[in-house]
């Protein structure tokens, strides 16, 4: 796809030798751990087709879009919510940071040993090889955690920059308050950028659209309580990973395809693997594109994963159907803000949905065990990980703590691990 | 000849191979793993052979693990070295119900249960913290070798504080103790304390369970298994051959699949060493 957007990326200020390399890296990724996968659904061809213009298509929507006058908002993180951004009349997509590729940039400025996915995040823009954070208008972080927070100071010397407060003890009154406002605050932002003010039916309309988008997303992962499931953890992960910045009405559409094929498959009882495959939750950390790793390790050990809870699994979906009654835009987004608090995130205190969401998740799922996923230094999910062990152990459920970043020199080590829990689980 | 069982295995810094007719073991061998595993593997496996005075023909199923599991394509099937090594101990003495594995680059805590199977384990991640590569670079730096080193340590009277856990820092650390002009016996003291509290770190987080089994090559090293047998304060069972403790689990993995015991069931645990224990 190089020679018809190199123009494109060359107006948006991307080093395009480096950007060479990066998109050959990423299609040899992808061909090794996606299109070598046997049974998949037909469905996926619109997820790979995505991907093989993962820089082209989608880029060249975004600039169309933005020479219209429109602006387009980037994010990180789900507390931001895409609601908001659509009902202003821009759009929102996903930044990834999914890949060591511009460690060795990040590492310009920020410390060696942090968490990979806030040096990707920040790499990516100072080696300019990201098309989306080269066309975001806007970025919105967040207060998740402290090195987002302070590496989100970093980039704002680099990109107009909005960060929300998210609250730490979501179950007060206060921390509502605190939303709702803080929500309120990224309102007028947002009027401010597009120069166009947000209506309850706007608002309206946007809740629609995002939960007509959760609504498939969850039709997707009960798919997966079937066993053998229609489709791998690999593929829906895929999914989620791509639900972050595609156009969501196209989305919506292209997933209710392939969910309507899985359901099929579950009707005439076919399945991607075989019955017997173990049946692996993933629990912790968010997986940016192309960040496979685990998933790819794990499946290729003869498992499967039919669950998720994670901000690409079923965080992604956790604040339900919202509410869209109210014809006011202060209730509008009340609705919004107490949604989103229902995202279980380490960064609360305490954080016992996440645990109650563990042990519900894995007998919704009739999983074998957990994996449970942290990023390397990701103090949260890290320390956390101990609580959702012990509450499984309760009930019998047996879980491998993982902590690794985006290089592949543990592979041996991770593989291993693996392959003994599930020769554990097996017997 | 019946068909025999054969265990491989390869591990990061050396391959083991190990021969077993029903329930003895026959012959087995230690090779260095070297630049070519495959190879390695090969010969490991010849040499076992010889020893148990069997062809290689006579092999009936080969379960291969270790770390360079995969480089043994003739292995009928492959199986980790966490499940190999829990078999391997439990087969040794059926008491065991931990196991402390710790080998060129990987340490390990396994959790038994009462008949045999893995019911937890830890494994380090990618750092060579409280391995056998640590000990080796470790003894580099002092100008000694492995052995002289573990057993230079036993004579130290007051040993160093060792307080970087990384191979990297510790490193730096024992240059700058012999700058100071400690006494070596005192550093590789130290350095076996530093270890032995990551290892204990390892088996306390899983819980310790007796009795408690060492296998892998740093088992040999007698003056860190007494340190760590303080710091749990339990007796720690060491094979006469820790080395082989996987190969063998791998080789009665293998048994179970030769065509004259595939009907069998397994058999119960029996209270019989076949392999000759020693306490520390």
């Amino acid at each position: 796809m190089s020679e018809d957007y190199k123009k494109m990326w060359e107006e948006l200020d991307i080093d395009l030798e480096r950007h060479d390399q990066l998109l050959g890296g990423l299609s040899q990724l992808y061909t090794n751990v996606y299109l070598l996968q046997k049974n998949r659904p037909k469905g996926m061809e619109y997820y790979d087709y995505v991907i093989s213009e993962v820089h082209g298509l989608r880029i060249k929507e975004l600039c169309d879009f933005r020479k219209k006058g429109n602006k387009v908002v980037a994010y990180f993180c789900l507390y931001v919510p895409e609601e908001l951004v659509l009902a202003s009349g821009a759009v929102l997509v996903g930044l990834c940071g999914g890949s060591n590729f511009a460690d060795q940039d990040a590492e310009a400025v920020l410390p060696r040993n942090i968490c990979p996915l806030i040096k990707a995040s920040y790499g990516f823009k100072v080696a300019r090889v990201c098309p989306y954070f080269q066309a975001a208008d806007l970025l919105v972080g967040e207060t998740t955690c402290d090195g987002k927070k302070k590496m989100f100071e970093l980039l704002g010397e680099l990109v107009p920059l909005h960060t929300v407060e998210v609250p730490q003890k979501p179950e007060t009154e206060q921390a509502r308050k605190l939303f709702f406002e803080e929500l309120n605050t990224l309102k007028s932002k947002l009027e401010e950028l597009t120069g166009s003010k947000i209506t309850s039916e706007g608002l309206k309309k946007s809740i629609e659209t995002v939960n007509a988008k959760r609504a498939i997303l969850e039709r997707l992962v009960n798919t997966r309580k079937a066993s053998p499931p229609p489709i791998s953890g690999k593929d829906s992960l895929l999914v989620f990973q791509i639900a972050f910045y595609d156009d969501p009405q196209r989305f919506t559409q292209k997933t209710t395809e392939l969910v309507e094929e899985l359901e099929e498959r579950i009707r005439k009882g076919e399945g991607v693997v075989d019955a017997e495959a173990p049946r692996i939750m993933i629990s912790g950390c968010p997986m940016a594109i192309p960040n496979w790793k685990l998933h790819n390790i794990v499946e290729n050990s003869g498992a499967v994963i039919v669950v998720e809870e994670s901000c690409v699994g079923t965080r992604y979906i956790s604040m339900g159907q919202i509410d869209n009654s109210s014809d006011s835009v202060d209730g509008l987004i009340k609705s919004i803000a107490d949604a989103y608090l229902n995202i279980h995130c380490s960064c609360f205190t305490p954080n016992d949905g996440r645990i109650k969401d563990n042990i519900q998740l894995a007998k919704d799922f009739k999983v074998d065990g957990v994996i449970h996923y942290s990023l390397q230094t990701c103090h949260g999910y890290n320390i956390e990980a101990k609580k959702v062990e012990s509450a499984l152990k309760e009930q019998g459920i047996p879980m491998l703590t993982i902590e690794t970043d985006y290089s592949g020199e543990d592979t041996g080590q991770l593989t291993t691990r693996i392959e003994a829990f599930l020769e554990m689980l097996k017997k | 000849m019946d068909p025999i069982a054969l265990g491989l295995d390869m591990g990061s810094v050396s391959t083991k191979a190990l021969v077993l007719d029903d329930s003895k073991i026959v012959g087995y061998a230690i090779l260095p793993t070297g630049v070519n595993p495959q190879n390695s593997g090969k010969k490991a496996v010849a040499k076992a052979c010889l020893k148990a005075g069997i062809s290689m023909d006579d092999i009936g199923y080969t379960v291969a693990t270790g770390y360079g599991r995969i480089n043994a394509p003739y292995a009928d099937s492959r199986i980790t070295e966490i499940t190999c090594h829990a078999r391997g101990a439990f087969f040794s003495n059926t008491d065991t119900r931990t196991v402390i594995d710790v080998g060129g680059q990987d340490s390990k805590v396994i959790s038994i249960s009462d008949d045999g199977q893995v019911i937890d384990f830890q494994m380090n991640d990618r750092c060579a913290a409280g391995t056998g590569r640590f000990i080796e670079v470790m003894a580099r730096a002092l100008e000694m070798s492995y052995n002289s080193m573990s057993k230079a340590a036993l004579n130290s009277t007051k040993p160093s504080k060792i307080s970087s856990m990384c191979t990297v820092f510790a490193e730096s650390e024992v240059v700058s103790l012999i700058a100071k002009g400690e006494r070596r016996e005192d550093i590789a003291a130290g350095l076996c304390h530093s270890i032995a509290d990551r290892i204990a770190s390892m088996v306390n987080r899983i819980g310790l369970r007796e009795d408690v089994m060492m296998t892998g090559g740093v088992a040999k090293n007698s003056g860190l298994v007494k340190l760590l047998e303080k710091r749990l304060k339990t007796k720690i069972w060491v094979p006469e051959e820790p080395q082989i403790i996987g190969a063998l689990g791998a080789a009665l993995i293998a048994r179970e699949k030769l065509p004259s015991k595939m009907r069998a069931p397994r058999e119960k645990p029996r209270k019989i060493n076949y392999h000759p224990m020693i306490r520390t």
